[in-house]
């Protein structure tokens, strides 16, 4: 625990270390109000989510009408074709981008992190944080128009592909930051020491640089996944006739009168981030033992 | 420059041989960052550079464009022709939603950082083991996707909706209050949406905190709210206009939220675009539309970019 | 007949940066190590001892000059082609291997056989006495036991010349002693050429056969401990190496082979010349504090400050209004000093011990 940091427990007098914390008015990190708001904004955050995973279990088939619990909307959203259907198409799609956008944002990081200047530096990492720069909707209209010119000039439609390469597009930089960040924290010596002891430099990549990569390498993919497998705007857009993801086929069922289908569906898609976030949470503390 | 080195040929030999090694390096630098570069210039900018063209171009009947010059988009930005006697007059209808757009975003940043600031500073005063679990809390929201999530509002405050049968059933009501499909949606949507792409970064920012700037400040006679005012909130500040940006440049051009709590009635940018490409059929406006929005927004990065040069936070290589 | 030097540098400049904002690192450096010697680069941080290492490991390139090994030039070369190993400063074990895995890593990067490996690997961990302890991993040993390890993963390479970048720099006072002499005594059973680079004086006095004293990217002096200590030719290398008086004298006249020079109308010395000077020269005398003789009831001076320091007492000895002198006298065997505050002393400083420098 470092010196001076945020928590660092000042010893009152007569408190054994680790013992409780001073009374309040002498914590010097205490400000009023700030706690109340704190547990507000969680609760809030969290309200409407609950609610709709709680009425996921409706037994009835109102959305906000307690009806009993059941498990009937999960058994009805499971063995629905569609629901099959636009699950397989928003795998395949995240799955292809998340691979390609992972390698190629690696070899991007490993280019342009803890490096001398070279020339083409600032433009290359520019370019790779471009698609954060600019908000959804454009990216969405200009993705479509450019596949529509491709079709109608070109003649050249990549089915599926057209959505695996807009996801890719927009995936790297999330894949790119977590892994630059974990380079950046890695000790140089370390490669140093490897070309000491004779390792060539794809040696030192396989056996030192990347191993130690690896949790940067996991984080970054799963952060691209889960920003391809949520994405809506983008996809809405681009996507052609008959191409329908998980987002897309909620949100067709929203145009229809709600059922809690919904919501189970829903919760589904909410129960795969939670699991995202929490297997990389566990990753991360079994890192820093 | 280098060293006045006479060139002898030892010294031929030693530049002859770093400059093959220099070569090598920069090849593999190259190489390396080419894949990626090249994806996103081809299927992120060139898509971008035919948006602006398309803007120059004339609208097609069943949607897309004519290949004829036409600076019309631009200017039924502001301008409406009469269909009768072809005179300009101006409208402001798109001036007027573009104006709501920025201030929606721009009200709910102010809100995001009011709000936030408190819980991140509350998070990041946590003892370890219970910071852990506060960030895990943040970071789902944060991860989870956006249309559920707003989704998940829109049931809870429309007409029938927990919110209003909770009221009813309290009786402090008699009829449905109209939450739904109003202004005070899309910005409870927004804020929902956004809250917590600014208490990360916040957090990030505050848990990085030297603290013992803080005890200096308490030791110099300071009140907590001049420590607070005075030496935590700047040095905050990189945080602090992370967040904003992170939040205020989706906020700006948001697209699920007003799709979804708006009701179709096309209030802020997001849904105005969408709907040139659609049942508009106006893909030159859309694309116009389109880029001035990101105009809008890079002139907002620009001055991230201004404020932040001078400390070393900004794109270092 | 000379033998070929382990490591030379020829001329060896480095300028770091470019323009108005270049550094000049290493200045025309030329240096030659002999085979199986102990030698140090010795200086303050930025002197460039650091840097001259890394061009002899290959992790940085002249501009100008060249580096040989064993009379071969190798400035083309990058270090996993030069036949030397680093002990880094911060011991850079690779986290996720075990010690065992550390410490054959440069022979599996050689396409050593495993069982040759795994003999070496233990033949090393006896060397550095820590013989079962090949299966932990870096962060579960000790700051010594860490830098042993480092030790071993360089020396089961058996490289012509180890580089040692300030290995001990991370230890506390007892363990760096004992290292001290387990280094020394490493080098000499195992032969290798050893290059030393510390900035502190007593490490390089203790180990080395030779050092070089460096400052601001050049070399100041080169010679064997005692010639460094006893001998040093200007005021950067005196005042470096343990503590010296400097005084102001003028030339009197040469007195066989030492120079006569007076210092502050007071004080007659019999100095070892650094060169030949004129009668009425101005000079800079250089004299150590424990060779200066204190004599009781003398009048040369008053005893102005004692602090003890365990074996010995410094004195500060007041000569004139401007002129203080620091003596050192070993303790008398109770430990008392022999003086105090305000006692008048005489002064005796034997023939050649003032060194008259250079600069």
């Amino acid at each position: 625990m470092a010196e001076g940091s945020l928590t660092a427990t000042a010893a009152a007098p007569g408190v054994a270390a680790g013992s409780r914390r001073p009374r309040r008015a002498l914590d010097l990190r205490y400000q009023p109000g700030f706690g109340t708001v704190a547990i507000c904004c969680v609760l809030l955050l969290y309200a409407p989510i609950l609610v709709l995973t709680v009425f996921s279990f409706n037994g009835g088939s109102s959305v906000t009408r307690w009806g009993g619990f059941g498990l009937g909307w999960y058994a009805k959203a499971l063995q629905d074709e569609g629901f099959h259907d636009a699950a397989l198409t928003t795998l395949k799609i995240s799955i292809t981008a998340t691979i390609v956008s992972t390698l190629v944002a690696t070899a991007a990081a490993l280019a342009t992190t803890r490096t001398r200047r070279w020339p083409g530096q600032t433009a290359t990492f520019i370019v790779i944080n471009l698609p954060l720069m600019v908000p959804e909707i454009v990216t969405a209209v200009a993705s479509l128009s450019f596949f529509a010119l491709l079709a109608s000039v070109a003649h050249l439609n990549f089915g599926l592909g057209n959505l695996m390469l807009v996801h890719t597009v927009f995936c790297i930089p999330f894949a790119y930051m977590p892994i630059r960040a974990r380079l950046e924290d890695m000790d140089l010596t370390l490669e140093q020491a490897a070309a000491d002891l004779y390792a060539t430099p794809w040696q030192t990549f396989k056996r030192v640089t990347l191993p130690l990569l690896m949790p940067g390498i996991t984080a970054g993919a799963a952060l691209a996944f889960i920003v391809s497998f949520d994405d809506f705007t983008i996809t809405q857009l681009v996507a052609g006739p008959g191409q329908m993801t998980l987002p897309l086929f909620i949100w067709n069922r929203t145009r229809v009168p709600l059922t809690p289908e919904i919501n189970a569906m829903s919760t589904i898609l909410l129960g795969v981030s939670v699991i995202f976030v929490t297997v990389s949470f566990l990753i991360a503390r079994r890192r820093r033992d | 420059m280098a060293a006045a080195a006479e060139a002898t040929p030892t010294n031929q030999r030693v530049a002859e041989a770093q400059a093959l090694m220099r070569r090598r390096w920069l090849r593999a630098r190259w190489g390396l960052s080419a894949p990626a570069v090249l994806i996103i210039l081809l299927f992120g900018i060139l898509p971008l550079m035919i948006m602006v063209v398309y803007s120059f171009l004339e609208a097609g009947e069943y949607g897309g464009v004519n290949w004829k010059l036409s600076t019309d988009a631009y200017v039924s930005f502001l301008f409406q022709r009469d269909i009768f006697d072809g005179t300009l007059t101006f409208s402001p209808d798109y001036l007027i939603i573009f104006l709501r757009s920025i201030i929606f975003a721009l009200a709910t940043t102010v809100i995001c950082l009011l709000l936030g600031f408190p819980t991140a500073y509350f998070m990041a005063t946590r003892p370890p083991s219970q910071r852990t679990l506060w960030v895990f809390l943040i970071t789902i929201p944060f991860w989870s996707n956006l249309l559920v999530r707003t989704i998940a509002v829109m049931i809870t405050i429309r007409d029938e909706g927990l919110i209003n049968d909770f009221l009813l059933w309290l009786g402090l009501i008699d009829k449905p209050i109209v939450m739904l499909y109003t202004n005070f949606a899309i910005m409870l949507g927004l804020l929902y949406s956004f809250l917590p792409f600014m208490v990360l970064p916040l957090y990030a920012s505050i848990e990085k905190m030297d603290f013992r700037l803080v005890e200096a400040g308490f030791d110099l006679y300071a009140t907590r709210g001049r420590v607070l005012r005075r030496i935590i909130i700047p040095l905050a500040k990189p945080g602090i206009i992370a967040g904003c940006l992170l939040v205020f440049i989706p906020a700006i051009g948001a697209y699920v939220t007003p799709l979804i709590l708006g009701g179709g009635k096309h209030l802020i940018i997001g849904d105005l675009i969408a709907l040139q490409f659609g049942s508009s059929r106006n893909w030159p406006l859309g694309s116009a539309q389109a880029l001035i929005l990101m105009v809008g927004v890079l002139i907002a990065l620009l001055f991230y970019v201004r404020t932040t040069t001078g400390k070393a936070q900004a794109l270092h290589g | 007949m000379a033998e070929i030097a382990a490591v030379e540098a020829v001329g060896v400049t480095k300028v770091f940066g470019a323009g108005a904002e270049a550094v000049r690192a290493l200045d025309e450096v030329s240096v030659a190590v002999r085979q199986n010697e102990f030698f140090t680069l010795l200086g303050p941080s930025g002197c460039g001892k650091t840097t001259l290492l890394r061009l002899i490991a290959g992790f940085e390139q002249p501009t100008a000059g060249e580096i040989l090994l064993k009379g071969k030039p190798v400035e083309h070369l990058p270090p996993y082609q030069r036949a030397v190993n680093t002990v880094f400063q911060s011991y850079a074990l690779f986290p996720h291997m075990t010690v065992a895995e550390n410490i054959a890593f440069g022979l599996e990067m050689r396409g050593t056989s495993k069982e040759k490996t795994s003999g070496v690997v233990e033949e090393m961990l006896s060397l550095v006495k820590l013989t079962g302890f090949g299966g932990r991993r870096p962060a579960q040993l000790s700051g010594g036991q860490q830098q042993r390890v480092a030790l071993a993963r360089a020396l089961a390479n058996s490289p012509d010349v180890l580089l040692l970048d300030e290995p001990l720099s991370a230890l506390d006072l007892k363990l760096r002693q004992e290292m001290r002499g387990e280094l020394k005594n490493l080098q000499r059973r195992t032969g290798i050429t050893f290059v030393f680079v510390t900035h502190d004086q007593e490490e390089a006095l203790t180990m080395s056969d030779r050092i070089a004293v460096m400052s601001r990217g050049r070399i100041q002096q080169l010679g064997a401990p005692l010639e460094i200590y006893e001998r040093p030719v200007n005021r950067f290398v005196a005042d470096f190496i343990g503590d010296t008086n400097f005084l102001e004298a003028s030339v009197d006249g040469r007195k066989g082979e030492y120079i006569h020079c007076r210092v502050a109308d007071s004080l007659d010395f019999l100095a070892s010349p650094a060169a030949n000077a004129a009668a009425g020269a101005k000079v800079t005398l250089a004299i150590r504090p424990e060779k200066i003789q204190l004599r009781p009831g003398g009048t040369a001076g008053t005893i102005a400050q004692t602090v003890y320091v365990g074996t010995d007492t410094n004195y500060e000895v007041r000569i004139a209004d401007s002129l203080r002198l620091n003596v050192r006298v070993q303790n008398a065997v109770d430990g008392r000093g022999q003086y105090a505050v305000g006692d008048k002393v005489g002064i005796e400083v034997p023939a050649g011990a003032a060194r008259m420098l250079q600069d």
